[in-house]
């Protein structure tokens, strides 16, 4: 059975919607169609987090908010969810709410016009059971961008309020909308909203996803849109049918093998994150700086691999991890390893119709070594100039086996076969030898200049980055190779 | 409260040995806070729409400079939603938002100037339907190679104004005869403003040749008259009004004008209410940004570092048209010397024609550049002296008997000086520079730096008609108070200020004083919200509105309570009268019966400032506020990637009439200034189309940029010698220019590379300049 209104809670109200534009967005709702202005468009693309909105979900049973980018939210996408907004915190007396006063109290607005963005996310950080230090604050408002206070006033304001504990009116209301939550997804029906020229559909099984993704093999795929959502809101295409893959509950799904860890295509980077970082503290810290709190709680790593990107995060990481997807055509299922999934630029091995459904990552070896750096020109929320990943399997003080991968360096995420076959055999206590093998980088890419930075400085760099990553591998402490992200904070 | 700990950035309060009741010095949240994070204050996409109200999007050509052949816009007139095109021809008066030269088109007329110049716009039923049909367009231009770079336009010899040049003694003759001689060229990058509320503005017509125009902007005089002149109507048919931008720093001062003209003229063809919101990415495309600069510097120096002559060329892409580069470039002449006395010095500027949009002015208005060749000259003549940095500055800065700056201003007060040397032991300096000394040392990978740099920064507009302002202050006959004045608030917090003033005069709480929205109905022919001068001209103006207002309160207080006018005291919304007391209201009350007036005008022109361009004399300022940053960072000398670790700030701001809301101007203005040497790069393309026109690739500070370990102190026995507005000085502009201590700290960083030799760095430093750097200093060693 369809189901073909899109409903979602709003200030303890459900809100329906139907015949609505597959690509509305959740800003579009908010400002256009409910006036609820509070909420603001700085960028529509992501980037600045003035559109900030809580989102509540129900996790493992429980209640949990998460902020994501309205700008770039698509309306269809938070069917079964409570949207919370700026516009809503403050009791009707006028009472504010905890973390909007201490924001007032720090003196942490100038211009206001980050500010209904920060008071969205800080609300989330309220709500998230941490006692917050700097560190997670630091992280936790990587997404919001504010031009005039130099954040110093709204981390102190996220340090006063954000205890862990929270208690207020959503706290208290808490069970009570988990509930509403989970009335609202009893029945597990799929949605379709439109016609079959033009519709949002959101199936809530895998094999539904497959077959209407294969009756429209034109219509476009959309995870968490955090990439979709930019070609609607900047290239303003016309994408009249969406298939959304939120909804199926097994594509969410992360397993956790002695062997290898199994991530489903439409798990979130922030579902994904804890089995990712327990492989290495340097895939945690990459996941950290990739986009911001609110792309990681909409984005996928699924949709990471199939659009294809030549600057995605993820895939080098994986490649070089040995990772292989799953493929689903209707029912027919086939793996790849990743790398062979990246054909050319813009060309990957994917079928019209079929679908990404599953990664699956191997576990390190105990020899094996693994290292990531993302080198960008801001620390948090920039797309790398360049990703360079690293797994090394030493035996006796040399390398004995080398898979490397980088991103940025060329038209796909790509392995340096050359730089691997020359690395192989170096010992970890012989320095001068390793420059030979940096050589090799360079029968391996040719990279572009662009506005991220220049071929010359893509090409110095990747060898700057197998040096760290040998040196480190050698024995060296983070703290004397990296300025930031160091390993050993991350374990402790 | 009475506390004397200094004001810092951990500790928040009122200024000192306040008298109770005081308003002046309180250290009050900005007026709006309480909306802002309630989401309940209004920007102007958040005003209601009347009915009826259509959207207008801009559209362009997508081409570089030249001459456009043709123009199609059916497609775009066919186009859902469409109610009107607009272009050129449709404008009834003036085809022009410039803000003196009469060169910036509001719409192409029969030339492309830059790529992503306005041609023409839509007028459609939504936003969106504006925005698809404005790409529908085919214009062909028949586009020639632009000058994109200041290199493209000097090679051109193509320049917006004549060179202009400041010169005292004999620089040349005093730098050959230097025992030290030291050149070098620096390259400055611009910066987008980045504002969190792009340009917008709405506009509603009235009877007539009347239009109601709400913007964005830090200058709604201006916007009224540009849009008077537009529809060919006088300017009394035009009322403009800003209740708050959404952050403005120099982008909404000329740049607003216009969207404003835009709406006005799709409201003017339609009959109906028009609405612009630019698009972030048209916003960064289409509109003008800080000055990139080139800067060839010589200079010759004593075996201690200390400069005897200075020679500096410094060089600006202005972009297409004049717009306020004038004024820039002369304000980056005014601060070449930042706080340092150049004994002789020749500093010339040329103002660069590009094909490229028009800079404009941002926070700090060219003195940043010019202060940052001051500071690569410090750098310089220390390194190559093995000398301490900070010992070379300490030596260089304005003191007794060298105290007359290069364009001929006496330097009056030396408050710098103390400022530095009051960080250096705060900040722990000195201890800190031997401990990295031994960290680059060991040779590693990783190098530290650490630099602290003084700002000191010229107050008042160096065009003197500027200086003047205007306010219009109502007492209401319950007590409560109106307060109208020419500035606008951009999150600066000038109204929360202006109200202190206000409320002080009277003996009033602050939340008896009602702010409202700038409109230029209200007061006229108002100067931009600019050059840091909002409290100290309009404080000043409405201090004087409420003073008017108030002697005749107290006349009247005298007059019907039979005392003399000395026994009228105005405190904690009381009004004594000799020995009686009676309320504030009651005392309005009593002057509405007895028939005095309740309103009144104020108006305040800046005292002694005078400035002669061309005999380049006269004293362009009415006084120097000023600063000292000290900053460390780490650097990985292998990828470029930097980190700044600590920053000690000691900032004066006078007797403050605020320490919250000056703190805020003081540390926000850092974080800025530190991305437009870091992070924030402009990338432009051989065409002049701008590459970086989002956040996604144009970056500025996130929170994790900005040190946990950030302390800021407010100076303590700071306070004006000239009789500013409650002796406090202004804030808003000179403390972006304490960020050169981070781009000095990483050239120390790099310096340890090659002991002696002075590190190629450009700004911003990305890492990729900053490797540039490192590399050349290896290939140098
Ligand atoms: C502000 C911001 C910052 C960002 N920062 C980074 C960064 O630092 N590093 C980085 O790597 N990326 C970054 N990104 C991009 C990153 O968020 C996306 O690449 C993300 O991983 C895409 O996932 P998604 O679920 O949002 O995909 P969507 O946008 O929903 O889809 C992306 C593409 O994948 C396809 N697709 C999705 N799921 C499937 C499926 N199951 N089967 C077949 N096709 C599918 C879609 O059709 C589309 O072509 C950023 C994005 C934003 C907006
Ligand atoms: S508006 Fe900038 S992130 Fe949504
Ligand atoms: S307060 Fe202006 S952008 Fe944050």
């Amino acid at each position: 059975m369809s189901r073909h209104i899109v409903r979602f809670l709003r200030r303890g109200r459900l809100v329906e919607r139907r015949g609505f534009a597959p690509t509305e967005t959740l800003l579009e709702h908010l400002r256009l169609r409910e006036r609820a202005l509070g909420t603001k468009e700085g960028c529509a693309e992501g980037d600045c987090g003035a559109c900030t909105v809580a989102i509540g979900r129900l996790q493992s049973g429980r209640l949990a908010y998460e902020p994501v980018n309205a700008c770039i939210q698509l309306l269809g996408a938070i069917d079964g969810t409570e949207v919370v907004t700026v516009d809503d915190l403050a009791e009707p007396g006028g009472r504010l709410h905890p973390v909007q006063r201490a924001l007032v109290d720090a003196h942490a607005s100038q211009c206001g016009f980050c500010t209904p963005g920060f008071v969205m996310s800080l609300f989330t950080l309220y709500h998230a059971g941490v006692r917050a230090d700097r560190a997670i604050v630091n992280d936790w408002l990587a997404g919001n961008l504010c031009r005039c206070t130099g954040y110093r006033p709204i981390a102190d304001a996220a340090l006063a309020c954000c205890s862990g504990e929270a208690d207020d009116a959503y706290a208290k209301r808490a069970a009570e909308t988990a509930r509403r939550l989970a009335a609202l997804a009893e029945g597990e029906d799929d949605l379709f909203t439109g016609n079959e020229d033009a519709f949002f559909a959101a199936p809530s099984t895998e094999d539904g996803l497959a077959a209407l993704a294969a009756r429209f093999p034109d219509a476009t795929i959309v995870a968490g849109a955090t990439d979709v959502g930019l070609w609607i809101t900047k290239q303003l295409r016309e994408l009249p049918r969406i298939v959304h893959t939120g909804r199926v509950a097994s594509l969410h799904e992360i397993r956790e093998e002695d062997d290898r860890v199994e991530i489903g295509a439409a798990a979130t980077y922030a579902e994904a994150e804890p089995a990712l970082r327990a492989l290495d503290p340097d895939i945690g810290e990459m996941l950290r700086r990739l986009g911001s709190k609110q792309v990681r709680a909409a984005g996928t790593v699924g949709g990471n691999i199939a659009n294809g990107s030549p600057i995605g995060d993820s895939p080098p990481v994986l490649i070089a991890l040995g990772a292989t997807i799953e493929l689903r055509l209707r029912d027919t299922r086939r793996t790849l390893p990743l790398e062979d999934f990246f054909l050319d630029y813009g060309r990957q091995d994917r079928a019209p119709g079929e679908i990404l459904t599953r990664i699956v990552v191997p576990r390190p070896g105990p020899a094996e070594h693994f290292r990531c750096y993302k080198v960008s020109k801001r620390y948090d929320q920039d797309i790398s100039a360049l990703l360079g990943a690293f797994r090394l399997r030493i035996e006796r003080g040399r390398v004995a086996e080398a898979c490397i991968a980088y991103g940025g360096m060329a038209a796909t995420p790509k392995r340096a076969r050359n730089a691997e076959r020359a690395a192989t055999g170096l010992r970890l206590d012989e320095p001068a030898a390793w420059p030979a093998a940096a050589d090799a980088l360079a029968d391996d890419f040719s990279p572009i200049d662009d506005h991220r930075a220049s071929a010359a400085y893509r090409m110095r760099v990747a060898r700057s980055l197998l040096a760290k990553a040998l040196a480190e591998i050698a024995g060296r402490p983070s703290a004397e190779t990296r300025v930031a992200g160091m390993r050993e904070r991350a374990a402790a | 409260m009475k506390s004397s700990a200094p004001i810092t950035n951990s500790t928040i309060t009122d200024r000192p040995g306040l008298d109770p009741g005081a308003s002046v010095g309180l250290a009050l949240a900005h007026d709006s806070a309480a909306r802002h994070v309630q989401g309940s204050a209004a920007y102007v996409d958040d005003l209601p729409e009347p009915a009826g109200t259509l959207h207008v999007a801009p559209g362009s050509a997508g081409a570089a400079r030249g001459p456009i052949r043709s123009m199609d816009l059916d497609a775009v007139r066919a186009s859902p939603g469409v109610a009107a095109v607009l272009t050129a021809a449709d404008i009834p008066g003036e085809n022009d938002c410039s803000p003196a030269f009469g060169d910036d088109p509001i719409l192409a007329a029969g030339e492309i100037l830059f790529h992503g110049q306005v041609v023409f716009a839509v007028v459609a039923a939504t936003r969106d339907a504006a925005r698809r049909a404005a790409r529908r367009a085919r214009i062909e231009v028949a586009a020639r190679p632009p000058r994109v770079t200041v290199d493209d336009g000097l090679a051109d010899g193509a320049e917006v104004m004549p060179p202009y040049e400041f010169r005292r003694g004999a620089p040349e003759a005093a730098i050959a005869a230097a025992p030290h001689r030291l050149d070098g060229r620096v390259r400055i990058g611009g910066q987008e403003h980045f504002y969190l509320e792009g340009q917008a503005a709405l506009a509603v017509p009235g009877e007539d040749d009347e239009m109601r125009v709400h913007s964005s902007t830090q200058h709604p005089s201006e916007v009224q008259h540009l849009v008077a002149r537009m529809l060919g109507a006088p300017d009394a048919a035009v009322v403009c009004e800003c209740r708050r931008m959404g952050g403005g720093f120099g982008g909404k001062e000329s740049q607003a004008a216009q969207w404003a003209c835009l709406a006005a003229l799709a409201a003017r063809v339609t009959g109906r209410p028009a609405k612009v919101r630019l698009d972030r990415d048209d916003d960064m495309a289409m509109t003008g940004k800080r000055h990139d600069f080139r800067v060839d510097w010589r200079c010759g120096f004593d075996g201690g570092g200390v400069l005897t002559g200075v020679d500096a060329d410094l060089d600006a892409r202005c972009g297409c048209s004049a717009d306020l580069s004038p004024g820039v470039n002369d304000r980056a002449m005014f601060h070449a010397d930042n706080a340092y006395y150049y004994p002789a010095a020749r500093i010339r500027s040329r103002r660069v024609r590009t094909d490229t949009v028009s800079n404009t002015a941002f926070r700090g208005f060219g003195g940043p550049q010019g202060m940052l060749v001051a500071e690569r000259m410090m750098d310089a003549a220390a390194i190559t002296l093995g000398l301490d940095p900070l010992r070379v500055r300490k030596r260089n800065l304005y003191g007794p008997g060298r105290d007359v700056t290069p364009y001929g201003m006496r330097v009056g007060e030396h408050v710098v000086p103390r400022l530095v040397r009051e960080l250096e032991r705060t900040s722990g300096y000195a201890a800190r520079r031997r401990a990295i000394a031994r960290f680059n040392a060991r040779g590693g990978t990783l190098r530290r730096g650490i630099a602290l740099t003084p700002v000191k920064f010229g107050i008042s507009f160096t065009l003197r008609e500027l200086n003047q302002a205007g306010a219009l202050v109502h007492v209401f006959t319950d007590g409560s108070v109106q307060v109208n004045h020419g500035g606008t608030e951009m999150g600066q917090g000038l109204h929360v200020k202006v109200a202190q003033v206000v409320a002080e005069e009277f003996g009033i709480g602050v939340d008896q004083v009602r702010i409202t929205a700038t409109r230029t109905d209200k007061v006229p022919n108002a100067p931009p919200t600019a050059a840091s001068s909002g409290s100290d001209l309009n404080g000043m103006a409405a201090h004087r509105a409420a003073r008017t207002i108030r002697r005749r309160l107290a006349a009247l207080a005298a007059r019907l309570f039979q005392v003399r006018e000395a026994e009228v005291g105005f405190a904690g919304g009381r009004v004594r009268v000799g020995a009686e007391t009676i309320s504030f209201g009651e005392l309005a009350r009593l002057a509405f019966t007895e028939r005095v007036s309740l309103s009144s005008t104020g108006y305040y022109a800046t005292p002694k400032v005078s400035w002669d361009r061309d005999t380049a004399s006269g004293r362009p300022f009415l006084y120097f506020a000023g600063g000292a940053a000290c900053s460390e960072v780490a650097v990985d000398t292998e990828t470029g990637e930097m980190r700044v670790e600590r920053v000690d700030v000691l900032h004066d701001a006078g007797r403050s009439l605020n320490p919250a809301i000056d703190m805020g101007q003081i540390e926000g203005g850092f974080v800025q200034g530190m991305g437009w040497l870091t992070t924030e790069e402009l990338v432009f393309d051989e065409t002049g189309r701008l590459l970086t026109h989002a956040p996604s690739t144009y970056k500025i500070p996130t929170c994790s940029d900005v040190p946990a370990d950030f302390r800021v102190a407010l100076f303590e026995p700071g306070r004006n010698r000239e009789p500013t507005i409650h002796r406090s000085k202004a804030v808003g502009e000179p403390p972006l220019m304490l960020a050169l201590s981070v781009f000095s700290a990483i050239t120390h960083a790099l310096a340890s590379l090659s002991p002696g030799r002075v590190p190629p760095l450009d700004a911003p430093a990305t890492p990729e300049a900053i490797l540039r750097a490192a590399d050349a200093m290896r290939a140098e060693a």
